[in-house]
């Protein structure tokens, strides 16, 4: 029962921050200076303002606000002003699914990697495996994203030709794109794990269980492990939004099709419709995955729940 | 009996301040101490090295002069004698001068938007924690909600505002990267508001706003500086970012990101132009991320991890 009522608040919490997250880029996107129809060649006043009218963007901005709200509760994100003649949701749902599946990928690859690397470093603290992987996941951090991405293609694509990096098709740009991902946030995981293994190992009941015979493979994973892991399931949430945008980087390099070059082409042309209903499905997104996290931390660790 | 309590007050022995110990733990961490040494030497080259004369300027092109190796001098079509230390690109400019010049706007844009997001961090953690209550609970809801924008694309927004200004962007970043900072903050003040000096402080009469700003907030220097230390290269790497997409420093300026995004059009061709501006940026954040490290076990030895 008070599982129950602890979601359901979290549930009504994420609503209202959606609601405020969709306010704040409606605004935001509207009083960019410049407007969508602008054009590097001089475009007369009079058809400027019949676009403008045809748009609905010479009613007051409160009024299109109302409107807006409307029509996103019928799940419609307008018409793209950029790409002609498609729809918002037809951009997003031919890009979408490539950015949110390598969002994930990048994500499991982070944790298989990450998680045992950082356990095995609490394990073995203080002699060389640990800070040899322990610097290994500094370099990890601050060799950014599109350092590595470019090197991994040069490597796997170009010298060993194992795939070729123009192709979508054959999921090898996907493949090289989602290591790329993977790592860096295998780094930060695999610091966040040893960090919280390391305080969970020095604690009183940990010492029990060796005192007890309890064989130390089991201690690590038994008994530390379902504490350790907690502050690295919290990570999840805010590593998916910043995988998300890692991902439009690793989709600039590797010329994937995902939304992150519609996305950084509408906000520079004043496509509104477009940067809000990207704006808003990744929202959605995190927000989501804020609440499963939230869930399962309540779950692993009951005292969530009263703070 | 005076004469005898000034010589014992004397030989008292003088109290180590929390800094003067901090710095002691600090100097006996190598790694720590290399990465600040480093550190500092990179930003005084930045700074500096580019007014030096012998530097060329990182935006004059020699279309005679394309892709010199390093260590090479050559004269050019105007009768200029050049040396590339470090050689030179595909429009011939010297490549050691533009990344010297590319570090200056990488740190000082690192600089800028840490110290807006921590000046809006910690008054907003320090108010918050101080009164508490309602207020509190209303402050750290919005950061909650701020937490859940998808930050990069919040950035990407804010392009499109200051597209050609790329200081007041990163004002504006600083204004939105103040989030856990002022968590941390919080966190603090709410452990210290409690405790004795604080409780001498109101006795004394003094207002809300004093006892916060002269009592509470230097009170948390420690861990305040520990994520300061975080923030730069994150901030760094976000510039980064926005170069390498082509939102932040436009050519023929640089900065250390639209060097790496040049280098990486023309790794095959030339791969130092990847290679020195990629392995400066990442030395430099590597020791920032390393100073951040040994600066948290020096100023909070209990948090020490090891």
């Amino acid at each position: 029962m008070d599982t129950l009522r602890y979601i359901l608040s979290r549930f009504g919490q994420s609503i209202f921050a959606l609601l405020c997250i969709i306010t704040i880029t409606f605004f935001l996107a509207r009083l960019a200076p410049g407007g969508p129809f602008l054009d590097d060649k001089a475009v007369p006043e009079h058809l400027i303002e019949q676009m403008n009218r045809n748009y609905g963007f010479d009613k007051p901005l409160i009024v299109q606000y109302g409107l807006y709200l409307g029509r996103l509760i019928t799940g419609d994100l307008g018409p793209s002003l950029g790409n002609k003649g498609f729809t918002v949701n037809e951009v997003i749902a031919e890009g979408f699914p490539v950015s949110f599946m390598l969002g994930i990928s990048g994500l499991v690859i982070a944790l298989i990697i990450g998680v045992p690397v950082g356990v095995f470093a609490a394990a073995r603290r203080n002699t060389a495996i640990d800070y040899i992987l322990m610097t290994a996941a500094m370099l990890g951090i601050c060799l950014p994203t599109f350092v590595i991405a470019p090197l991994l293609g040069e490597v796997f694509a170009l010298k060993l030709e194992w795939f070729d990096v123009a192709m979508w098709e054959n999921s090898s740009a996907w493949f090289l794109g989602a290591l790329t991902l993977g790592l860096y946030y295998s780094a930060y995981i695999a610091r966040l794990t040893r960090g919280s293994m390391l305080d969970v190992l020095s604690q009183d009941f940990i010492r029990t269980a060796h005192a007890k015979g309890v064989a130390p493979f089991k201690v690590l994973f038994k008994h530390a492990f379902r504490g350790g892991i907690t502050p690295v399931v919290a990570y999840l949430g805010p590593a998916l939004a910043g995988l998300i945008g890692g991902s439009f980087v690793v989709e600039t390099v590797f010329g994937l099709p995902g939304l992150g070059q519609h996305f950084i082409k509408a906000a520079t042309n004043r496509d509104y419709w477009l940067i809000n209903g990207t704006v808003t499905v990744f929202a959605v997104l995190i927000l989501v995955m804020n609440f499963l996290v939230d869930v399962i931390q309540a779950w692993l660790d009951p005292r969530t729940k009263s703070k | 009996m005076i004469s005898t309590s000034h010589r014992q007050s004397d030989t008292i022995e003088k109290g180590s301040s929390l800094g003067r110990d901090a710095w002691l733990r600090l100097k006996k961490n190598h790694v720590a101490m290399a990465s600040l040494w480093f550190f500092l030497a990179v930003v005084l080259l930045c700074f500096l090295l580019p007014f030096a004369p012998g530097i060329p300027n990182p935006n004059v092109t020699h279309p005679d002069l394309q892709s010199m190796k390093p260590f090479s001098s050559a004269t050019s079509i105007e009768g200029e004698e050049v040396f590339y230390l470090l050689g030179s690109d595909h429009l011939g400019r010297d490549i050691l001068s533009r990344i010297l010049h590319g570090g200056r706007v990488s740190l000082a844009v690192g600089f800028l938007a840490t110290a807006v997001s921590l000046t809006i961090g910690v008054v907003y953690g320090a108010v918050s924690g101080f009164i508490g209550g309602r207020l509190d609970s209303v402050m750290m809801r919005i950061v909650d909600i701020l937490y859940a924008l998808p930050f990069m694309i919040i950035v990407i927004i804010l392009t499109t505002y200051f597209g050609n200004n790329l200081w007041l962007l990163f004002v504006c970043i600083g204004a939105v990267e103040w989030l856990t900072m002022s968590r941390i903050v919080r966190g603090q003040v709410i452990s210290l508001k409690n405790q004795e000096f604080v409780e001498a402080a109101r006795s004394l009469g003094l207002s809300q706003w004093r006892i916060i700003f002269r009592h509470l907030i230097p009170n948390t220097v420690g861990p305040v500086i520990v994520y300061t230390t975080l923030t730069v290269p994150a901030v760094m790497r976000l510039e980064a970012i926005l170069s390498f997409l082509g939102l932040g420093v436009q050519p023929p300026d640089a900065s250390w990101g639209s060097l790496i995004k040049e280098g990486a059009d023309r790794m095959a061709s030339d791969p130092g132009l990847l290679i020195y501006p990629a392995i400066i940026f990442g030395l430099t954040l590597f020791c920032l991320n390393f100073l951040g490290d040994g600066l948290r076990d020096a100023l909070d030895p209990k948090s020490s991890k090891d």
